[in-house]
């Protein structure tokens, strides 16, 4: 039988519209919900998640992977400062994979550092690591990746060398690892053994955002240096004029400086009227310590 | 194989290819073009290894389903339509007519899967510019799963020699779940004393061992496969496929089918 031509238009436009009309419903109901009810909703624990996989844990690790990589990526977008479900999703991806070692590495660089920039729960990204370093002994990577926490966020030089040293000795392991272990025994927190620390990540960062993150760590460090010595400079010649100089002129002229210094992009630094030294452009700068600029807001920056 | 059974078996392929079965290569492309290029932009660093693993299950849950669907309907849609009569009037035996079904279906199944691991290959090619050598892997993960699917085949045919493609399908799926935790009914014997431990134990030994063929999340991370191993599972789905076969032969030469 042909199909009327009538009953076609009146049911393709009803379509259209009852579409529309359902998506807009829908939109409007997620809005309704709170985002946090449907995280706790869509939360299971491995071994049940597992049992429901029929055994396909790669996939399933994939995407629980994927979903604490938005998690974190959405609260660190909207500042939102709490991030309870991170450590959880992200170890049903490692016990769904124990080998998804990308995971450990990245999960703990964002439960690790303080918030705005992480979850500030270093404890648990130790645990994460060691539980990685437990199902992936011959990844010398892990053992980086946990002698960092120990150094940057938990401030626990001791637990770092033994994190380094244990490295160190995993087949094929970095010389680096050998070398940050007993630099570390030595000088712990002092600004030689953070620019070797951050040297090694550099140089053996497989992905770029790693390494333009080492970069500008390295860059950071350079900064603090060279504000520390122009300081330096700055109080010996308050010392020998009994006055503040001017400006790098000053110190040039009294032959205590060869120019104007540059900071690592090339850009003069400031000196400020109290004797203070600044970057030009603190904009271009991410993870700085010293040389900011006193009215400067630094803008929230992710580390590694 | 003698000319009837392969008569049989390329009637069965033309057939499964009538009904659309191939269409489903259609849903793998897609899936495995976006996934390709959706997960470098909202996930970190596993695009390679959500390639693999989301290829391969695909290749076995789609290869899975067509098994179960096409497999429950293969004996009991020539009796609805008579044509097994037909069939069984000429010099064919039962057994042949058992054999020739399997063989077809299972060769519908081996074309599939050849036309998505060439997908997977592309989707990887895609996302990791070059090959490496231990995607070879992949090739064995591969034949595992066609191992599974001649496994699923001769179970659908089993049931379908029996039973009604409702019942036959319901059958096949809890086998087919059962034999993705085969490896926790042995864990769970060994755990157990008397008699429950021989009950357990015999389950675990009759249900087909599709966990063992499992090799998914250790191809993705770019681990080699024994060839013990490979042996060993070739052995067993074959002569597991080759036992349930036998099962469905002696069922359906006892069949009434007045």
């Amino acid at each position: 039988m042909k199909p009327s031509r009538s009953v076609t238009l009146v049911a393709g436009f009803l379509l259209a519209v009852c579409f529309t009309v359902s998506a807009s419903m829908v939109h409007l109901v997620d809005r309704l919900y709170p985002r946090a009810a449907i995280d706790d909703v869509l939360y299971l624990k491995a071994p049940q998640l597992k049992w429901m996989c029929l055994g396909y844990t790669g996939l399933l690790a994939d995407i629980y992977w994927t979903r604490a990589v938005q998690y974190y990526g959405s609260r660190h977008y909207l500042g939102v400062p709490s991030y309870d479900l991170l450590a959880p999703l992200l170890n049903i991806a490692t016990d769904l994979d124990p080998k998804l070692t990308v995971g450990y590495e990245y999960g703990a660089a964002f439960l690790s550092p303080p918030p705005p920039t992480g979850a500030g729960q270093p404890d648990q990204a130790v645990a994460l690591v060691e539980k990685g370093i437990r199902a992936n002994p011959d990844k010398w990577r892990l053992y980086r990746c946990l002698g960092f926490i120990h150094y940057m966020d938990r401030k626990d030089y001791s637990a770092a060398a033994q994190a380094f040293l244990r490295g160190s000795k995993v087949p094929n392991a970095h010389p680096w690892l050998d070398l940050i272990a007993g630099k570390l025994a030595q000088k712990a927190g002092d600004i030689e053994t953070a620019r070797m620390i951050w040297t090694a990540t550099f140089d053996t960062a497989e992905d770029s955002s790693t390494r333009e993150n080492a970069a500008e760590h390295l860059v950071a460090i350079q900064v603090a240096e060279d504000v520390t010595g122009l300081e330096k400079i700055v109080a010996l010649y308050r010392n020998q004029t009994s006055r503040l100089p001017g400006s790098f002129g000053d110190l040039a002229q009294a032959n205590m400086l060869a120019g104007i210094p540059l900071d690592p992009y090339r850009q003069p630094y400031v000196l400020n009227a109290d004797g203070t030294v600044v970057v030009r452009r603190p904009e271009r700068f991410k993870f700085l310590e010293k040389g900011w600029p006193k009215d400067y807001a630094p803008p929230i920056t992710a580390r590694n | 194989m003698n000319h009837r059974i392969a008569a049989i078996a390329s009637n069965t392929f033309r057939e499964a290819v009538r009904d659309r079965v191939l269409y489903n290569l259609i849903g793998f492309a897609v899936l495995m073009a976006g996934a390709s290029i959706l997960v470098g932009q909202i996930s970190i660093d596993i695009e390679k290894l959500v390639v693999i693993n989301l290829g391969l299950t695909a290749v076995s849950l789609f290869g899975v389903i067509i098994a179960i669907f096409i497999g429950i309907g293969l004996v009991s849609k020539e009796i609805d339509k008579r044509t097994l009569y037909t069939v069984l009037s000429r010099p064919v035996q039962r057994w042949e007519f058992i054999l020739g079904k399997f063989f077809g279906l299972a060769g519908t199944l081996a074309v599939n899967t050849v036309c998505m691991a060439a997908g997977v290959f592309l989707s990887l090619l895609y996302v990791a510019h070059h090959l490496v050598k231990n995607d070879v892997s992949i090739l064995v993960a591969l034949y595992f799963i066609v191992l599974q699917f001649l496994m699923v085949t001769a179970l659908t045919l089993l049931f379908s020699s029996f039973s009604s493609p409702l019942l036959s399908a319901l059958f096949a799926f809890a086998l087919f779940v059962m034999g993705s935790f085969s490896a926790d009914l042995h864990l769970l014997a060994g755990m157990t004393k008397g008699l429950n431990r021989w009950l357990i134990m015999a389950a675990a030994y009759i249900v087909p061992n599709f966990s063992a063929l499992n090799v998914i999340s250790s191809v993705a991370h770019g681990e080699s496969v024994a060839g013990r191993l490979i042996l060993a599972n070739s052995a067993y789905a074959l002569f597991y496929s080759a036992m349930v076969l036998c099962g469905a032969v002696l069922i359906f030469e006892r069949r009434n089918l007045k």
